[in-house]
């Protein structure tokens, strides 16, 4: 009986709870974004795995290590594989399509990060092909590669024309894979500076280190720090996930300004619901001092009204999180280049619902103290 | 038509929650949308603020920043040989420098960033006039000293006068603050650039500044410099150079900052709507007289529309009033292109004024426009009942 009160005031006025509820239904649809674009930045940092560990040079990651650390790091306790690489930072025909691109051991690469699956022939002639490449599968629908293809990266890092060519595609195992990465041969990289400039060869970028207990990974991680101290090249060693962590802490200050604006949007549309609000308690002042004398209590009106807000920003919500999904999708296809994953997670879900109830609630304080307050011949004596 | 001005204005008054309500959701979309395109309009100007229109940059051709790039001391010594201009002194106005990023503590919270840091030569300092030193002096050639931007200094661990630094496995010691202004360097780190290559193990500068003898003479260095065969490099304007480096931070900003607002604005053109209709309905007796005594369809229509204005012109100047402050503060987070630590503020320009003023005055016109039509269309007598 209630609740049917409640159903039939929110629709008492037609248009402007439509419009409101429309307005909430938005709202909650940006805000759902938005935290959606907050969790991709942080997809990096959940795909990554604790049983890895990723060494570079202490200075910072423009210092290369050399390469004879390779077998002096596989000597440590706890270390079961090691893998290294060069960020490569090569640019395909314009600086706009923007990918990244590795130089790896492939080899080793390709076992300590079982989440890339590549069919087994393909893997098979990438690895005996110096010059091939793999690539992410969404990466090759952007630019419709095939296996095959020949690819060329102009090197910013590496001076001159870098040429490829397309032996396999990989696919993540986990949603939160990123699949639009690209790798080649470290070999190829490095026989051709030896050529180009002796000086920069037998470097490497960083190592990736394979644990065989992932619960070991301080120690190992300062065990490998130690062994390089006071050398030419110092190394710091983290695990895969702080590493990853550093990069998201580096656009600290975006991440807290997107977190603020979803907040504010959420502040706006409890204005625009508080006047919805505000203004149908205006108009049924009468119906309240009507309630009043047949000896309903403040509670029942408080809860008529609180009632009414929720049920108009509940269902502007729930409107909303449906939405979010396939907006999402069709929202993380438009920014694919700079978030490789792009999922909506269920904590935004949770998040959005919370926002949409909080609304509602803090809507109709103002109204339902009012409704409450009102003398009795005031509201009567009111109309319109 | 004052009197509509004034009957429009009295309405907002009377009815204060919802005109405040209503206005305080457009300024709140307008604060929105005014902070983020100054946030890229700050960063856009630190950057070009940073480099000077008659000194050119080289770096090697196809590397983007002076970080990616490497040039030996042969060929930095034939750029050398450029026409360039003389300082005071009698010296060529050209410096080698060396630019890499070192990872190092913040301050408050503990986290590593890439700041730049630069090795500078004699004349650095006189091709940079906008760097001033405040504190301290500049860092003597030969020894591990080095100065710190104001942003660094303000920002990061053990980067104070008379601190030392540690990295590269040498102490350093900070023996100078500069403040730069409004620029990047500001967020540098600057020291003697042969003790810093010696430090680092590279053979190599980043890159070459001079400034032009003449400034119409650029596109002249420029193609004897890229044309030359024993050099792989290219030469940049310094500002083209810095103006390039904001190119991805700031579009990404703008990106932000128009499609968060337009997604806001239906919000707040949705409230608007709201009030507008609600507005029209509570008057509908007045509206009838107002016609009987003999005002048209479209004053009526006007007045109506010159009230949500009234809201949007309200909400626009609110939101931009609290925006300003901003201008206080400065953000620093990583430039993509550079990856490292860049300081810069909330500029306010007039050109986003305008665009703020004039987005909330849509907003207030989108919001009223529905409910002004329906106002005007209303029957004299039909509304003139309903009272």
């Amino acid at each position: 009986m209630l609740l049917k009160l409640l159903f039939r005031n929110a629709f008492r006025h037609k248009l402007r709870n439509t419009l409101t509820v429309c307005g909430m239904c938005i709202a909650i649809l940006a805000f759902g974004m938005l935290r959606t674009v907050i969790s991709a930045w942080y997809a990096g940092v959940e795909a990554s795995s604790t049983s890895r560990l990723i060494t570079r040079n202490s200075i910072s990651l423009v210092f290369p290590l050399p390469l004879s650390y390779r077998d002096k790091i596989r000597g440590v306790e706890g270390v079961k594989t090691v893998s290294y690489g060069n960020w490569f930072g090569g640019i395909y025909i314009e600086e706009k399509n923007f990918f990244a691109n590795f130089a790896v051991d492939p080899k080793t690469y390709l076992e300590l990060y079982p989440e890339y699956i590549i069919p087994v022939e393909q893997k098979e002639i990438f690895l005996r092909d110096r010059k091939a490449c793999v690539v992410g599968a969404k990466l090759a629908k952007r630019f419709g590669w095939e296996i095959g293809d020949n690819i060329t990266l102009k090197g910013t890092i590496y001076p001159g024309n870098w040429e490829f060519v397309l032996r396999a595609i990989y696919t993540g195992r986990d949603k939160t894979t990123d699949q639009s990465q690209f790798f080649f041969h470290w070999d190829y990289l490095n026989e051709s500076l030896r050529k180009i400039a002796p000086s920069r060869a037998d470097k490497v970028g960083f190592y990736i280190v394979g644990l065989t207990n992932p619960d070991l990974a301080a120690r190992t991680a300062a065990d490998i720090d130690n062994m390089f101290k006071n050398s030419f090249a110092e190394t710091l060693t983290e695990t895969e996930k702080a590493f990853q962590m550093g990069f998201v802490s580096m656009s600290e200050a975006i991440i807290t300004a997107i977190k603020l604006v979803s907040l504010v949007i959420i502040v706006i549309i409890m204005a625009v619901v508080a006047n919805t609000m505000v203004m149908s308690v205006r108009e049924r002042m009468g119906e309240y001092a009507v309630f009043k004398t047949l000896g309903f209590g403040p509670f029942f009106l408080a809860g008529m009204i609180l009632g009414e807000s929720l049920v108009i920003a509940c269902l502007g919500g729930g409107i909303g999180i449906l939405l979010t999904f396939p907006l999402a999708k069709a929202f993380g296809q438009a920014v694919g280049d700079w978030f490789p994953v792009f999922n909506v997670a269920r904590e935004t879900i949770v998040m959005d619902a919370a926002a949409a109830v909080s609304v509602g609630i803090i809507a109709s304080v103002f109204p339902a103290w009012r409704a409450i307050h009102v003398g009795i011949a005031e509201g009567l004596r009111r109309v319109g | 038509m004052s009197l509509l001005v004034s009957y429009s204005f009295r309405n907002l008054l009377t009815r204060r929650l919802t005109t405040f309500l209503t206005a305080a959701g457009m300024a709140l979309v307008v604060f929105a949308f005014a902070s983020i395109v100054m946030l890229a309009e700050g960063l856009q100007k630190t950057l070009v603020q940073t480099g000077s229109a008659d000194n050119v940059v080289v770096i090697r051709k196809g590397s983007s920043t002076e970080m990616q790039s490497g040039i030996d001391r042969y060929q930095a010594a034939v750029v050398e040989t450029q026409p360039v201009a003389f300082g005071n002194d009698g010296r060529r106005l050209a410096a080698k420098e060396l630019v890499v990023l070192i990872n190092i503590l913040r301050k408050r919270s503990n986290s590593p960033a890439n700041v730049i840091i630069r090795g500078i030569s004699d004349t650095s300092l006189t091709l940079r006039p906008q760097v001033k030193i405040v504190a301290g002096r500049a860092p003597k050639p030969g020894l591990t000293e080095i100065m710190v931007g104001q942003s660094v200094a303000k920002r990061f661990k053990n980067a104070n006068l008379g601190s030392k630094m540690v990295f590269a496995q040498r102490s350093w010691d900070v023996v100078g603050i500069f403040d730069a202004g409004n620029t990047g360097f500001s967020s540098e780190i600057w020291g003697d650039v042969d003790q810093l290559m010696q430090a680092f193990r590279r053979p190599a500068y980043s890159s070459v500044i001079f400034k032009l003898r003449d400034s119409s003479e650029f596109q002249e260095v420029k193609e004897r410099i890229e044309n030359d065969p024993r050099l792989t490099l290219e030469a940049k304007r310094e500002t083209t150079y810095y103006l390039d480096q904001s190119a991805a931070l700031a579009k990404f900003l703008r990106i932000l900052g128009t499609s968060l607002t337009i997604v806001f604005s239906i919000g707040a053109i949705v409230g608007a709507m709201i009030t507008m209709y609600a507005a029209v309905a509570n008057r509908t007796a007045e509206i009838g007289t107002l016609r009987a005594l003999g005002f048209k369809r479209s004053s009526i229509l006007l007045a109506f529309l010159l009230e949500s204005l009234l809201l949007g012109l309200i909400g626009g100047a609110a939101g931009l009033f609290f925006a300003s402050f901003l201008q206080l503060f400065t953000v620093s987070t990583t430039n993509f292109q550079t990856f490292s630590e860049l300081a810069f503020g909330f500029a306010l320009s007039a050109d986003i004024v305008s665009k703020a003023m004039g987005f909330s005055l849509i907003m207030g016109f989108a919001g009223g426009i529905l409910p002004a039509i329906r106002a005007s269309r209303m029957n004299i007598i039909e509304s003139l009942r309903e009272a």
